[in-house]
């Protein structure tokens, strides 16, 4: 079994990428997702499930901040 | 491997902060909270949550199933943290673990398969069925390779094709997907040696199974469900759904980072104690939609069909397994190298099913530590990487992490 980890993907090539995972260069698929360079993806075991939505991202951020600024 | 894993996970929403003038419109989306901001958040918000069980007058009981989970929950100290106030239970979350021991034996009937490669995820390399494992097969001179993707079975099946190579598909939702692109690549390209022993497994039926009334009247006392973050990015919210629909428990889709999980704490401490409506939380948007993933689910519902799975711990679930549609049938190991076997005997001491039904905790077995333990496992808990006897052997029980 396999960690589900954030990937940024480098370069596609066709249904194939080249993802960056904290400086190590993967391969994944990319059948699962619509994803372009420079976006973050879900890779699971070698396959993308999805790709990170960059504004629930950062409002999520923005929550956990305000949690902070209550504390 | 645990520990580069647990440092990716924890590197997600906690690098530093990048200067101001050098961000990019880029750089910007990739700002992080720094470490120091979210250390001191977590507990301040353990002390809100903790107050808000004191004035509820009653102790909280969840319960989280998901591996990844248990990992991240046991690594963070929160366990510790809540004890007293919210009791974090682990239940059936890890699928190796949940694969029981006529499961394992079966799939290690494949080693005896003249020629055959048998792959598999490494976590189960190490599980013992009833007669030692695929670790033990391998150095038997058993044909084993631990695989990271399906896709690379697939690939051993195409330079191999005088000889079968069967892939050993375990896991929950999220890694169903990836065996069924196996299938589609293994079919695109006219393999004929390869195939798939599916024992995939889906996590809503499983759920259910604990919380129906086993007859005795002790049905799981639970207040809520942390929902599996990755199972949710395939099934999307309407995978939980159900919970407060049909049973009145509020569920928290969460991430892995300690503040995600004290996000889907304090929501569903609050929904438990009346204060805000029972519903299913999404508290993972940025990776889990409402609808889930479209391509994953069609893909799953064209290779697959629900069938009878057979739970450690749960005993037989209908409609719980995913088996191979049987116009995929050419592809099924089950199918195409039937092995009548022996049932397995019960394991003598191993609680590694009521640890997954969350009736106890890991070290309330007998055997937790002792006679079994990371360097000489009896059960799956304690062998694989997501396993909850696993964790708490390796993080403590969380007793030790109140300062």
């Amino acid at each position: 079994m396999c960690l589900a980890v954030p990937a940024r993907v480098i370069e596609i090539d066709g249904s194939r990428a080249v993802v960056d995972v904290m400086g190590n260069r993967l391969k994944a698929d990319l059948r699962l997702v619509d994803a372009r360079p420079g976006q973050y993806v879900l890779l699971h075991a070698g396959i993308a499930i999805e790709v990170l939505d960059d504004d629930e991202a950062k409002a999520t951020l923005e929550a956990y901040r305000q949690v902070m600024g209550d504390a | 491997m645990l520990e580069e894993r647990g440092k990716q996970l924890e590197q997600d929403l906690t690098e530093q902060e990048l200067p101001e003038e050098e961000v990019s419109e880029q750089e910007h989306l990739e700002q992080r909270l720094s470490v120091e901001e979210a250390s001191q958040a977590i507990p301040a918000w353990v002390a809100r949550i903790r107050q808000k069980v004191d004035e509820g007058g009653r102790p909280i009981r969840l319960m989280e199933i998901c591996g990844t989970h248990t990992v991240a929950i046991a690594r963070s100290g929160l366990r510790g943290l809540l004890r007293g106030a919210v009791e974090m239970v682990s239940g059936p979350g890890c699928p190796v673990c949940v694969t029981a021991d006529a499961e394992i034996d079966q799939m290690m009937a494949y080693c005896d398969l003249p020629g055959a490669i048998v792959t598999t995820y490494g976590d189960l390399l190490r599980v013992p069925g009833s007669r030692g494992s695929l670790a033990d097969r391998r150095a038997a001179g058993a044909d084993v390779r631990v695989v990271y993707s399906a896709l690379d079975a697939v690939a051993l099946a195409q330079s191999n094709p005088d000889r079968p190579v069967i892939f050993l598909g375990v896991g929950f939702e999220t890694t169903a997907p990836a065996a069924a692109l196996a299938i589609k690549a293994a079919a695109e390209a006219g393999l004929k040696n390869f195939y798939v022993h599916s024992a995939h497994k889906m996590t809503p039926p499983a759920i259910r199974a604990l919380l129906a009334d086993d007859g005795s009247g002790r049905a799981l006392q639970l207040d809520g469900f942390i929902c599996p973050g990755h199972v949710s990015t395939i099934l999307g919210e309407q995978g939980f759904t159900f919970l407060p629909a049909e049973y009145g428990l509020p569920g928290a889709i969460a991430g892995f980072e300690p503040l995600d999980i004290l996000l889907a704490v304090d929501y569903l401490v609050d929904a438990a104690l009346g204060r805000r409506p029972v519903e299913l939380l999404n508290g993972y948007t940025r990776w889990v939609r409402p609808e889930g993933n479209r391509k994953a689910l069609a893909l799953i519902d064209q290779t697959f069909t629900p069938s009878a799975g057979l739970w450690r711990g749960l005993g037989t679930i209908p409609d719980s397994g995913l088996a191979l549609r049987p116009e995929l049938a050419r592809f099924d190991a089950a199918a195409a190298f039937p092995a009548s076997l022996l049932p397995p005997p019960p394991r003598r001491g191993c609680r590694c099913g009521d640890v997954l039904r969350g009736v106890i905790r890991p070290p309330e077995c007998a055997l937790f530590g002792r006679a079994c333990n990371p360097q000489r496992p009896l059960g799956p808990c304690m062998v694989s990487s997501e396993g909850a006897c696993a964790a708490y052997h390796r993080y403590g029980d969380g007793e030790e992490n109140l300062a």
